[in-house]
């Protein structure tokens, strides 16, 4: 492919709690359940952030952080499970917010926490067909824990945005090659009008995260001749800590590789956010000529598969502040807060 | 706050979500939100459309304890008045700031986030609030 990533951005919002203060609440242990999942702590969007302002803080930072210009974006694609409205796109609120529209094409994605990258590839698809000059792909989530479910002491809160483009001197990582695998697994869902997912528990492992992950892996390097030796970097989307580091294993990547893109132990499971923000850290610190591998997960489900290659205007062309710098300023809150900000109490 | 009415709320949309203003190319002098006429220049103003900038200073703020109908449950929050880095003010809303450095003079950033989403079933208000930075 000619075309590649021009422009990246994150947004976390600066809240966070600790697993150990849920595990409190709920009279449970906190130590154990933070070792177990990896996660030691999530952040929290707050009352008056969702997935578009974390979406907005994000575009915004791969528009003016790359020096692009925002009018020549021709799709914007946002990707969630959280879209502030049923009925009426975050897309077009995003794209009006960053000053890229009117003359676009614009739609919300859903694919539980993949549709973020599935937006990715359809930039991809439309910039080497040259349909338009740039394409901004946004996977963002305020993802949504029952509380006294297994999944409150994970889901956490963030955006991550990707600008597609083809002019060499701006493509800071090309893209090699991108291939998915899908089947239908109901291993998470949300009914129309349900406040919370509901998840098959154990179900959620074997046959959902690690089959596609890990078959989506195995594709793209088959497809492509890589070996596991010809990366510098891996990212997967990270639903706790674990789950990542023993797909790695199984398919014989070392663990340094995770280390850069590894951002669910700080700020927990960004669903939409998770691959996008965690390839946004590992592109923070890349160096030239080094070989990336993305995969995404999805419940229902789906993993797309990308392979990016670094090029000589990364050293240039960067982040202004780099993820996990920036996710180092934040405020803890109390399991009662976080009650308030996130709204689970019926008369707010 | 206009939440309700939609054609209300959408005619703000530019001013909120990219502080969208305008500036007379006579005298030079900014206006947030837009003027029709430049009151230095009258008949000889030409006002172009401009968008303010992302960055200022604090130039007074207060801490308000009791909100008003759809703030109720933000409260303790900052409020202050803003100049621009093209002289502008403007009043907002302040998160995401550590108290300790909500002072006269501190950078400020705007960043976008829901202004009231008070009515569940009605449009969702989003604008424009600044963050301390540095
Ligand atoms: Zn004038």
């Amino acid at each position: 492919m000619k075309a590649g990533i021009v422009g990246y951005g994150a947004e976390v919002p600066i809240l966070r709690i600790k697993t150990e203060e849920i595990a409190r609440a709920w009279k449970k242990d906190g130590v154990k359940i933070a070792t177990g999942l990896g996660v030691k702590e999530k952040a929290v969007a707050s009352f008056d952030e969702d997935s578009c302002t974390l979406a907005v803080g994000a575009a915004r930072k791969a528009v003016l952080d790359f020096g692009l210009n925002a009018q020549k974006i021709g799709a914007v694609y946002v990707g969630s499970e959280s879209h502030p409205y049923a009925v009426k796109p975050t897309a077009s609120i995003v794209s009006d917010a960053i000053e890229a529209g009117p003359e676009l094409m614009a739609a919300d994605l859903e694919f539980a926490c993949k549709a973020g990258t599935a937006g990715v590839q359809m930039n991809l698809g439309f910039v080497e067909a040259r349909m338009i000059e740039y394409g901004l792909a946004i996977g963002t989530d305020t993802a949504q824990g029952r509380p006294n479910d297994a999944l409150e002491f994970t889901a956490g809160s963030g955006a991550g945005a990707i600008i597609v483009g083809d002019k060499r001197n701006e493509i800071i990582a090309t893209c090699e090659d991108t291939y998915s695998f899908t089947t239908d697994t109901p291993d998470f869902w949300r009914r129309p009008k349900e406040d919370f997912p509901m998840h098959a528990g154990r179900f959620t492992g074997e046959p959902a995260y690690f089959k596609h992950v890990l078959s989506a892996s195995r594709g793209i390097l088959e497809k492509t001749s890589y070996k596991t030796k010809d990366f510098d970097h891996v990212v997967f989307h990270q639903p706790n800590a674990k789950f990542p580091l023993k797909a790695g294993k199984i398919l014989g990547f070392e663990r340094e590789k995770f280390e850069a893109g590894l951002m669910c132990p700080t700020i927990g499971n960004t669903y939409s956010g998770a691959t996008m923000v965690g390839l946004c850290a590992v592109l923070d610190v890349a160096k030239p000529g080094e070989r990336i591998l993305a995969v995404s997960y999805g419940s229902g489900a789906g993993s797309d598969a990308f392979i990016f290659k670094t090029t000589k205007n990364i050293e240039k062309k960067r982040g202004k502040i780099a993820v996990k710098e920036m996710i180092k300023e934040k405020q803890y809150i109390d399991y009662a807060e976080y009650i308030k900000h996130r709204k689970k109490l019926k008369s707010l | 706050m206009t939440t309700g009415f939609p054609p209300l709320l959408w005619r703000r949309f530019p001013e909120r979500y990219t502080l969208a203003g305008n500036k007379c190319e006579t005298c030079g002098t900014s206006y947030f939100p837009a003027r029709k006429v430049c009151p230095n220049c009258r008949r000889r103003g030409k006002l172009v459309d401009e968008s303010m900038p992302r960055k200022g200073k604090i130039v007074s703020w207060t801490q308000c304890f009791v909100g008003p109908t759809g703030f109720e449950h933000e409260t303790p929050y900052f409020v202050a008045i803003i100049e621009l880095e093209n002289k502008v003010r403007l009043l907002a809303q302040l998160v995401d700031s550590d108290e300790k450095k909500v002072k006269t003079g501190a950078c400020v950033e705007k960043v976008f986030r829901k202004i009231n989403d008070a009515d569940k079933s009605g449009p969702i208000a989003y604008g424009y609030k600044f963050k301390i930075v540095g």
